[in-house]
């Protein structure tokens, strides 16, 4: 299994499976469903998605939101290849997950930070390096460019219970960084922080993502993070797990927090909560 | 003062060391009461039936005259504390260290084979740990086994193991070795499957993520989480260790070892000298699980979980 991988990992531009030869689109997601076999004989079988169709082009912020149980999460697994598909077609960079995830195309941010406490800051961000076999010099000069890029210089020899929340999630996202995937995802990331540090951190990832245009898949349950970071919102609804309602963003492309209060924000985070709503009312 | 009681109360973890003593020399107090009263009510009867006519021909002893005969006999029942620390005293500072007759020459021997065997052990250990939890197969084949195999009487199997091992050609360190080694793996197999477990999902989708392979995983995350299962149960294995390298100089008639020390001992009846060896032993296992948890301390000083 090693073998292969350092391969892909040594070319991941090297396309396996690209039939569109064109621009592959960074996620293609095709009929998508995911059916869990019902736990008692007589209950109906879980549909956690059900025909998901979403295209996210290179260089997009795109955020999933919906109430829990609407399988979001589920379809970034999917992509993430954490999880199987019962049906349909997904296609990463145009390749399957499965290929992609071992051709190092995303970084995974987990809710938690998940930092091995035995490694230090630095050593927690040179994980990945290190399993892609880079030289320790590289692997230790990119981790420390990648800590300066949110904020961490000068904490990289501490140890991950030595930082507040914050901080240890910022260190993930380094983590999550540092190999320079083309695309990031996000699972409800700053879902465990308060509210100050949310907004600090939403803002961080905004400039992160200005300056380098990186795809990004980002699972949300925040309205007003949704609408500050993203370039299109994909709203979700439960049972079945399904697309409600694609929102493209009408905010400019440069943000900063002072955009919550305007106008335009308001309207679009209404839009959100009607999307959210029809789907509740949906239901009822 | 007033500083050191805040620095106390600002480390809950470290105690200052009349608090740390204070308990120890409690026990150690009331382990010594005991023993002396048990010395004296042990040794009673062949005081009165052996000694005192001697000293005493005309039968006029006083209970003072009892007790202390009763502490300083020359083969006791139960020998006093303080003829034991003699004797392991003049046998420490009386002899050279290369002399049958100084207990830190026995201890030296019996300390090699459970070294020897526990390196072993720990290897092994964490080898069928490391099998057991990447094949469900061998998780299923191998676990009763292991089990079992530690319900056969060690003092049973220790003869035939070195029989068969001295028909090989194997004697001196390896069949000792090899029975404190059949001693020290299971601990450490036992800790090993739960710690080689004990990752979280989270943790092995994040591995996953990284595309690493099964191999990056056990050195990566596995075994890194491992640790902290494995160090409590390498305390437990080294003090058995010294047990089954112990039990191993018994039935070969060692000429060295505290095993052999403690067989000599009994066949002449030599009571103070079983007991030096049985504390010499204790002393032994004592400080090797000390050095295995300062070992601990200084792997896992960063660690903090939580």
């Amino acid at each position: 299994m090693n073998a292969p991988d350092r391969r892909a990992a040594a070319a991941p531009t090297t396309p396996i499976a690209a039939p569109s030869a064109a621009a592959p689109s960074a996620v293609e997601v095709r009929g998508a469903s995911v059916i869990y076999p019902s736990a008692q004989a007589n209950d109906q079988p879980v549909h956690a998605l059900s025909e998901i169709d979403l295209t996210i082009a290179a260089g997009e912020f795109v955020s999933l939101i919906g109430p829990s149980g609407c399988g979001k999460t589920t379809l970034l697994r999917v992509i993430a290849d954490l999880e199987p598909i019962t049906s349909g077609q997904v296609l990463v960079n145009g390749l399957t997950p499965h290929a992609a995830r071992l051709a190092r195309a995303y970084g995974y941010v987990f809710q938690a930070p998940a930092l091995f406490p035995w490694r230090t800051v630095l050593g927690n961000v040179m994980l990945p390096l290190q399993i892609q076999g880079r030289p320790k010099a590289e692997a230790e000069s990119v981790a420390r460019e990648h800590l300066d890029r949110v904020g961490l210089t000068g904490f990289e020899r501490k140890y991950p219970w030595q930082l507040s929340g914050g901080m240890q999630q910022r260190v993930s996202i380094a983590r999550a960084l540092g190999f320079e995937p083309k695309i990031l995802m996000m699972d409800e990331p700053f879902g465990a922080l308060d509210e100050i540090t949310r907004d600090g951190l939403n803002d961080q990832l905004q400039q992160l993502w200005q300056r380098e245009r990186r795809t990004v898949v980002f699972v949300t349950h925040s309205i007003a993070e949704a609408v500050y970071l993203s370039t299109r919102i994909v709203v979700m609804s439960p049972r079945p797990g399904r697309i409600l309602k694609i929102i493209p963003s009408t905010l400019p492309d440069h943000r900063h927090l002072g955009l919550r209060d305007t106008p335009e924000f308001m309207a679009l985070a209404h839009e959100v909560r009607e999307g959210l709503a029809d789907g509740h009312g949906h239901h009822h | 003062m007033a500083t050191t009681t805040e620095a106390t109360a600002m480390k809950p973890g470290v105690l200052s060391l009349t608090d740390r003593l204070l308990p120890v020399a409690t026990v150690l107090a009331f382990v010594l009461a005991l023993w002396y009263g048990g010395a004296v009510g042990l040794n009673r009867a062949g005081a009165i039936e052996r000694i005192l006519p001697n000293s005493h021909p005309n039968g006029d002893w006083t209970t003072a005259d009892l007790i202390t005969t009763t502490l300083n006999m020359e083969r006791p029942v139960l020998p006093a504390p303080h003829q034991v620390a003699a004797d392991l005293y003049s046998s420490l500072v009386d002899w050279p260290l290369d002399s049958p007759r100084n207990l830190l020459y026995h201890a030296a021997v019996t300390a090699q084979s459970t070294l020897v065997g526990f390196v072993l052990g720990t290897l092994l250990g964490i080898a069928l740990a490391a099998a057991i939890v990447h094949s469900r197969t061998l998780d299923r084949a191998l676990l009763p086994w292991i089990v079992a195999s530690q319900t056969v009487p060690v003092l049973a199997i220790a003869p035939i193991v070195l029989v068969i091992l001295g028909s090989l050609g194997f004697s001196g360190v390896a069949p000792k070795a090899t029975i404190a080694m059949y001693l020290c793996f299971f601990p450490v197999t036992v800790a090993m499957v739960q710690g080689l477990r004990a990752p979280q999902r989270i943790e092995t989708e994040l591995m996953h993520t990284y595309a690493a392979s099964r191999l990056q995983a056990f050195w990566l995350l596995r075994m890194p989480s491992a640790l902290p299962y494995l160090f409590p149960s390498l305390r437990v294995a080294i003090a058995a260790g010294v047990v089954g390298a112990m039990v191993a100089e018994l039935p070969t008639g060692a000429q060295a070892g505290l095993g052999a020390k403690l067989l000599t001992g009994s066949y002449y009846g030599n009571t103070v000298g079983i007991w030096s060896a049985l504390v010499m032993s204790a002393l032994l296992g004592l400080g090797l699980t000390m050095a295995v948890a300062g070992i601990e301390r200084l792997v896992l000083r960063q660690r903090r979980v939580g």
